[in-house]
């Protein structure tokens, strides 16, 4: 177990790169910290799993160091940093048991045979499959197949870091379920310093202690499940966290007032002249339907998800969505929509701005 | 729904029937029907029975090229098989190099088999040929014309030179189908060159080597071309293989029974090894699958 720290870390997987646009990741500082469950968000592409291969030392980095408890690791090998790492696809060797798969990191360590028996026979029974240990590992369902990559993983005890490549989406929801409340189970009981990889934001604010959501290369915001939905400091990170995500309107701003196209908006804080391209971003479920006072919009049509309504506008030819409540009625002439002050955040080239507070 | 009942149909699988006939069956009847009678010329056939078969069977001649025709196979493919792959591991990857030994590898497959053997007959020479001058020169005793063990080092080497790309390229197709996530869990599961190879890049070739290996034995138990060229079967009868003693047989001493009775026999003993290969090869795989 380790604190992991990336110091000015960057890659490319080109041999020369000239500007920014040649970087799958772009420079990057951050402290992994030791024992804690990291989730690492953002859609396909974005160079997560460039990142995670970092870590783990598939791949080394075009600039920039990773320290391991301080010490420099950036030119080790994956065998001397002794990372767990498991992949978005199953990966068994197929002639061997489902029990040798589980052995196999820990006889490729020289562990003594006496333990590796007691830890695969634990690990089986984690993920379990203890009844098919003696089978063969080819023919087994790609859902068994994780299962054991899964095992593979977490079968040394003393490695630095669990590193998780979107490891479920090959395996069925409710096993999903399960697995990944054993992988959180197990994080509470052994404190190993975890990274796991999705796309899937459920996933992620379940999974994780803190999330890490990346867009284009570069990280954009580290915080709680919480800060992320109340302060998306990204554009981004509003739109892909939150079901419907974030809604981002052009806007001017002056003082504590914005304007959105020709409507006023007030404000929860104040702020000075801003350039650039502004926009504000309030989440639909601050945002509310009326036949009164605010800015006018075009319903076109209303989902009603169960647990409460989403209602799809159209502002001024932005699209807009608003979470009602299931109880709340919605008449053809509610035509207006007003934001809560203070959750409206403004946004000055997609980043987030902090004014002061209103008077 | 109503089927429509229409013989005329049978009239469609016609084009079929009349090309394997001329393709197989007539010929490969034109030589059961030599091997079940005896000749004295002026195209006068009479009855044989299966006098021929009895005959090769007891001919300690064919007993003999039957027993040197296995032995070239089982030591060609000794070499080629663990040659091939250990070529096919060790070529680059991807990018030019792999490009270029791929076209450097296929150079011999595209060669005419008689121009190999003429190759391979001069370069083994004495007199003229490189290696042959150049062995003599060192001192080393190589003469093919002469010596047994001469003329089939050289018939092997040049077989192994001819046809280790086919065994190579099908084992690097093999492993270029290996997902690098496999290789990348083997670092994070700390596996020695040795066990990624035994564990993940055998396994994965299994398919595409069996093919080689079926391929390469059917290809060298038929081989005529190349050692009789180099060779003619000599010195002595050292590297008469069985086609080589066929031919001879057929059209050199013009014994059509005999001959007839040789190339069934031969032909079904393809047969029997390649199924008994096959058989094996797929239990493996069964077995391996539970």
């Amino acid at each position: 177990m380790a604190k992991i720290t990336l110091d000015n870390l960057a890659h490319s997987y080109l041999p020369n790169p000239k500007g920014e646009d040649d970087f799958a990741l772009k420079e990057l500082n951050h402290d992994w910290a030791d024992g804690e469950a990291y989730a690492l968000l953002g859609s396909s592409g974005c160079g997560k799993s460039t990142l995670l291969n970092i870590i783990s030392g598939l791949l080394h980095p075009s600039q920039g160091r990773i320290l391991f408890d301080g010490v420099d690791v950036t030119q080790a090998s994956t065998a001397d940093r002794n990372i767990a790492q498991v992949f978005q696809f199953p990966v068994v060797y197929d002639t061997m048991t489902v029990r040798d798969n589980l052995a196999f990191p820990l006889k490729n360590r020289g562990a003594s045979p006496h333990y590796i028996a007691d830890r695969v026979q634990q690990i089986a029974k984690m993920i379990g499959m203890e009844a098919e240990l003696g089978n063969r590992a080819r023919g087994l369902t790609a859902d068994a197949k994780q299962k054991i990559s899964l095992g593979r993983g977490m079968v040394r005890e003393d490695v630095n870091a669990l590193l998780f490549d979107e490891p479920l989406t090959v395996i069925d929801p409710h096993m999903k379920w399960e697995l990944r409340t054993q992988l959180k189970s197990l994080h509470h009981e052994f404190g190993h310093t975890m990274i796991y990889v999705t796309h899937d934001q459920t996933e992620a604010l379940t999974f994780a202690d803190k999330v890490v959501v990346m867009y284009d290369g570069r990280v954009v915001q580290i915080g709680t499940p919480e800060e992320l939905f109340d302060k998306p400091q990204h554009t981004f990170v509003g739109y892909f966290i939150g079901s419907p995500g974030m809604n981002v309107i052009p806007a001017s701003v002056a003082g504590s007032d914005a304007v959105v196209h020709g409507a006023a908006v007030k404000l929860g804080q104040s702020f000075g002249p801003l350039d650039g391209k502004v926009e504000i971003g309030v989440r639909p479920e601050f945002v509310t339907l009326t036949d009164g006072e605010g800015v006018p919009v075009k319903v076109r049509r209303v989902e009603d998800v169960g647990r409460h309504k989403i209602i799809r506008a159209d502002l001024f030819g932005n699209e807009i969505n608003i979470v009602a409540g299931e109880g709340q009625s919605i008449s053809p002439d509610m035509n207006r929509v007003t934001f809560d002050p203070k959750r409206v955040n403004v946004y000055v080239n997609d980043w987030l701005k902090e004014g002061e507070a209103a008077q | 729904m109503n089927k429509t009942v229409n013989q005329k149909a049978w009239f469609l699988i016609l084009p079929v029937l009349v090309l394997v006939a001329f393709s197989a069956v007539i010929p490969i009847m034109t030589v059961v029907n030599y091997s079940v009678q005896d000749t004295f010329g002026n195209n006068q056939f009479f009855w044989a029975g299966l006098e021929w078969f009895e005959t090769m069977l007891h001919s300690e001649r064919m007993w003999d090229a039957l027993g040197r025709q296995l032995m070239f196979s089982a030591i060609i493919l000794l070499i080629q098989v663990p040659l091939g792959v250990f070529v096919a591991l060790n070529m680059p990857k991807s990018g030019f190099w792999s490009s270029f030994c791929l076209v450097m590898m296929s150079l011999p497959l595209l060669i005419p088999w008689n121009v190999v053997g003429t190759i391979w007959q001069i370069f083994g020479r004495v007199d003229i040929g490189l290696l042959g001058y150049t062995l003599d020169a060192m001192g080393i005793e190589y003469n093919y014309t002469q010596s047994p063990l001469a003329a089939w080092i050289t018939i092997i080497v040049m077989d192994v030179w001819h046809w280790t790309s086919l065994v190579a390229l099908l084992a690097f197709a093999g492993l270029k189908s290996i997902p690098d996530a496999y290789y990348q869990a083997a670092k994070i599961d700390q596996a020695s060159r040795w066990a990624i190879f035994r564990y993940i890049e055998l396994p994965k070739m299994m398919g595409v080597l069996m093919i080689a290996i079926l391929l390469r034995f059917m290809d060298s138990f038929m081989i005529y071309t190349e050692p009789f060229v180099v060779t003619g079967g000599g010195p002595g009868n050292s590297t008469t293989l069985l086609s080589i003693d066929l031919v001879k047989m057929a059209l050199g001493q013009f014994d059509l029974g005999p001959a007839a009775a040789f190339s069934l026999m031969y032909y079904l003993v393809i047969l029997l090894i390649s199924w008994v290969f096959y058989t094996v090869m797929t239990n493996m795989d069964k077995k391996e699958g539970k």
